[in-house]
C-alpha cells in the first residue's frame, strides 16, 4: 500500500484554520463556543485526522473549513489567502476542496439516479467546458465512478440510491466529490455507518486517491483505528479546542494528554493502556469549564497525580494556550508541561 | 453445544430457518441456525448488514413480519415462542425476554417523558402495583443504568445518545427478564460512551444473572464483552467459539476479514494498510453455488463451489464451516 509521501512541512499549508472560533447563540441567549481558538493546517497530499467525541467541535471545524459556516473570529486560508465568502469565492474554494458528508444514505437524493447525483457538481462547476481532454459529461461521470471503485460505471448510471448497498452509496458520494478534481477532500465519518468488511475498502480508496492524484484528505472521525490506518497527522479535539496534535505515531503510540490516553484506552483491542472509562460526556459548550477545559473529567486530576505534581490549581484555574498548527507533537495540559520540562 | 438442557438455557434456537415471501420469490434470510444462551452468559452474534442477524432477533419474541415463515424451534425459557398462545407470548415479552433495539433515538416516543415510557411495560405486566410502587421502580431502574432518578421527567430530545441508550436498557430491564437481546447497542455511539454502555451491560449481567445476546458487526466490541461469539454470513453460522479465540485466532476466512477490519493501533503492519474485503454479500434469493462466501474468499478453490460446507468441530466448542480450515 502507499507509504507516506514526502510532505513539505515548511511550505505554505494548502488549507489552514487560524485561531478559528465559531459561536452560536442558543435559544436561551447563552453563547455556545463550538470552536474556541483552533489552529489546524493540512499540506498538499497530506491526510489529517481530526478526532474527538460528539460535541468536540470536529464537524463544526469541517463545515467552517469549507465555508458552510462563517467563523466568529479567526480565518480560513487557502494557500495562504483568506477565504472569500462571496458566492464566487466559495465556488472557487469548492472546486478545489470537496466535502463528503456523513451518512451516505441520507446525503443522496433518493429520487436522483447515480448519474444525476455525480453530474450535478460537474454542471455546477462547468467541468465539461474546462476539461483538458475534451471529455463529455457522461465520460467524466464514468471516470469519477470508476475512480471511486464502481466498475463498470455505466451499469450504475440509472440506478437509484435504494438499489445500492451502503458501501456503494458511500462510493457514489466520493465519486461526486472526485468528479470536480479537488485537491483536498473533507470527509466526515466516512465509514462509521458501513459494515466492517466495507470499511477497509473505502479507506484504501482514500489512500489510493492520495497516491494516484496527490489528493489531500481531512478526515473527521471518532474512530482512532481509522486514523491509525490512513492518517499522517492527528489533531485531537475536546470542547472546541485542539488538545493534542502530532504525527499519528506520536499521538497514538505515545499519547500525552490524559484525554487522548483515555480515548485510546477504551478501544477494545488496546492492551498497552489500562482502560480508563471517563464519566459523563463532553460538557455543554455554553459552559466551558475554567482552567483546563478537560479538568472536570480528568483522571489525572481526580487521582491526585496533578496535585502531587503541584499543578492542580492551574488545572482548575489557569487557561491553557492554544496549540499551534502543524509541526511537533504538542499537548495542552498543565501536568504534561511540568513532566516534560 | 451438544446436550444443552433446554430448561437451563434462557434461549435455545434449534435449526431455525426464516424465509420471507417477496414479489421476486422466496428469500431465505436465516438458514438453519443453532444458538444457545445460558443464564449469566453473554453471547455475541457478529455479521454484516443482510446476514440475517436482525431477522433472527425478531424471531426471539415472534416479532417477525407476516411475510416471514419460521421453521425450527425458538425456545425462550423453555417455551416455543413460535407456537405458544398470544396470552403466553405477551407474558413472555418484557417479563421473560426483552430486546434493546437498534437506534435508541428512533425507538423512544419523542412526546412522552421517559419515566412514563419505562413505566409502561411495568404497568402492563404488574397491574396490581400502585402508582407509587411503579414510580419507585422507575427511579431504581434509572439509577441502575447510571442516570439520575430525576431524569424520569425528561423528554428523549433532552438526552444525549448515550443517555437514550441507557433509557432503552432500563426499559428492557423493567420487568426483570431473564434474557436480554441487544441489537447493535453501541453502533451509533462515540468510543467513550460505547465503553460506558459496555461496562454497564457487563455489570448488569454480573449483578442480575440475565442471559445477554448482543448483535454487532464490530467483532472487537464482542470480543471485549462476550463469553462466546457466533459469526453469521448469508444466513448461516460460519464459525463460533470462545469470544477471545474467535477474535484473536479466527479460523473462517470471513471471520478473519471481520477481525482484521479494525486495526490494532500500534501495529506497524496496519499503517497505510486498511484491511478490507472486496465485494458485497450475496443476494439471499440468488446464493452462489456451494459456499456462499466463496466469491469473496481469498482462499477459494474450485471445490468450494460444489457444496455448502457443514459446520465441523475443529476444536473443543469451535465449529467452523470451511473446507479449507484444517488443511495444512
Amino acid at each position: 500500500m502507499s507509504a507516506q509521501p514526502a510532505v513539505d512541512a515548511g511550505a505554505t499549508p494548502f488549507l489552514e484554520a487560524r485561531d478559528l472560533s465559531v459561536e452560536f447563540v442558543t435559544r436561551s441567549g447563552d453563547v455556545a463556543r463550538a470552536l474556541d481558538g483552533v489552529h489546524v493546517s493540512v499540506q498538499r497530499g497530506e491526510i489529517l485526522a481530526v478526532v474527538g467525541e460528539s460535541g468536540s467541535g470536529k464537524t463544526t471545524l469541517a463545515r467552517t473549513l469549507i465555508g458552510l459556516q462563517r467563523p466568529s473570529a479567526g480565518e480560513v486560508l487557502l494557500e495562504g489567502a483568506p477565504l472569500s465568502y462571496s458566492q464566487k469565492g466559495l465556488r472557487g474554494l469548492r472546486s478545489r476542496v470537496q466535502m463528503v458528508l456523513q451518512d451516505a444514505a441520507g446525503s443522496l437524493n433518493p429520487r436522483q439516479t447515480v448519474y444525476e447525483s455525480v453530474a450535478e457538481g460537474i454542471r455546477l462547476h462547468r467541468r465539461v467546458a474546462r476539461d483538458p481532454e475534451n471529455r463529455s459529461e457522461a465520460e467524466l461521470v464514468a471516470a469519477a465512478l470508476a475512480e471511486a471503485g464502481l466498475r463498470p460505471p455505466e451499469r450504475l448510471f440509472l440506478r437509484y440510491p435504494h438499489e445500492l448497498s451502503g458501501g456503494q452509496k458511500q462510493r457514489v458520494l466520493i465519486a461526486g466529490a472526485l468528479a470536480l478534481r479537488p485537491e483536498l477532500i473533507l470527509a466526515d465519518e466516512p465509514v462509521s455507518s458501513l459494515d466492517a468488511s466495507i470499511r477497509g475498502e473505502i479507506l484504501a480508496l482514500l489512500l489510493k486517491l492520495r497516491s494516484d492524484l496527490g489528493m489531500g484528505v481531512v478526515v473527521v472521525t471518532h474512530d482512532l483505528g481509522l486514523a491509525w490506518n490512513i492518517a499522517d497527522r492527528i489533531a485531537v479535539m475536546y470542547l472546541g479546542r485542539v488538545v493534542e496534535c502530532g504525527t499519528t505515531e506520536e499521538v497514538l503510540s505515545r499519547p500525552r494528554h490524559p484525554y487522548t490516553q483515555a480515548l485510546l484506552s477504551v478501544v477494545p483491542e488496546i492492551d498497552f493502556l489500562e482502560p480508563v472509562v471517563l464519566h459523563g460526556e463532553i460538557p455543554d459548550p455554553s459552559r466551558i469549564p475554567a482552567g483546563c477545559r478537560f479538568h472536570p473529567r480528568c483522571p489525572q486530576l481526580a487521582s491526585g497525580a496533578a496535585a502531587t505534581a503541584g499543578v492542580a490549581d492551574d488545572c482548575v484555574g489557569t487557561p491553557l494556550p492554544v496549540l499551534p498548527a502543524g509541526g511537533d507533537h504538542r499537548v495542552a495540559c498543565h501536568l504534561d508541561a511540568v513532566r516534560t520540562t | 453445544m451438544n446436550g444443552v438442557d433446554a430448561v437451563s438455557a434462557v434461549l435455545d434456537l434449534r435449526d431455525v430457518t426464516v424465509t420471507y415471501r417477496t414479489a421476486e420469490g422466496p428469500l431465505p434470510a436465516v438458514r438453519g441456525v443453532d444458538l444457545t444462551v445460558r443464564p449469566g452468559e453473554v453471547v455475541g452474534l457478529a455479521g454484516e448488514s443482510g446476514c440475517g442477524k436482525s431477522t433472527l432477533v425478531g424471531t426471539v419474541l415472534r416479532l417477525q413480519p407476516a411475510s416471514a415463515t419460521v421453521e425450527g424451534e425458538v425456545l425462550v425459557l423453555g417455551q416455543d415462542v413460535q407456537s405458544i398462545s398470544w396470552g403466553k407470548l405477551r407474558a413472555l415479552r418484557w417479563a421473560g425476554a426483552s430486546i434493546v433495539f437498534q437506534g435508541a433515538l428512533h425507538s423512544l416516543n419523542p412526546v412522552q417523558r421517559i419515566g412514563a415510557q419505562i413505566a409502561e411495560p411495568i404497568r402492563l405486566h404488574e397491574p396490581e402495583l400502585s402508582r407509587q410502587a411503579v414510580d419507585v421502580r422507575v427511579e431504581e431502574l434509572l439509577e441502575q443504568v447510571g442516570l439520575a432518578a430525576s431524569r424520569k421527567r425528561s423528554y428523549p430530545h433532552q438526552l444525549s445518545g448515550g443517555q437514550r441508550q441507557r433509557v432503552m436498557i432500563a426499559m428492557a430491564l423493567a420487568c426483570r427478564p431473564q434474557l436480554v437481546v441487544a441489537d447493535e447497542p453501541t453502533t451509533a455511539l462515540d468510543v467513550m460512551v460505547q465503553a460506558q454502555i459496555l461496562d454497564l451491560l457487563k455489570d448488569l449481567v454480573r449483578d442480575l444473572g440475565v442471559g445477554l445476546l448482543i448483535i454487532s458487526h464490530d467483532l472487537s466490541v464482542l470480543a471485549d464483552i462476550c463469553d462466546r461469539v457466533v459469526v453469521m454470513y448469508a444466513g448461516r453460522i460460519v464459525e463460533s467459539g470462545r469470544a477471545n479465540e474467535v477474535f484473536t485466532d479466527p479460523l473462517h476466512p470471513y471471520t478473519k476479514a471481520l477481525s482484521g477490519a479494525f486495526p490494532r493501533i500500534g501495529d506497524p503492519a496496519a499503517r497505510y494498510a486498511p484491511a478490507g474485503l472486496a465485494g458485497d454479500p450475496p443476494d439471499p434469493r440468488d446464493l452462489p453455488p456451494g459456499c456462499s462466501f466463496a466469491p469473496r474468499c481469498p482462499l477459494a478453490v474450485p471445490e468450494c463451489t460444489v457444496a455448502e460446507p457443514p459446520l465441523v468441530e475443529v476444536g473443543p466448542g469451535r465449529p467452523v464451516a470451511c473446507i479449507r480450515v484444517g488443511e495444512s
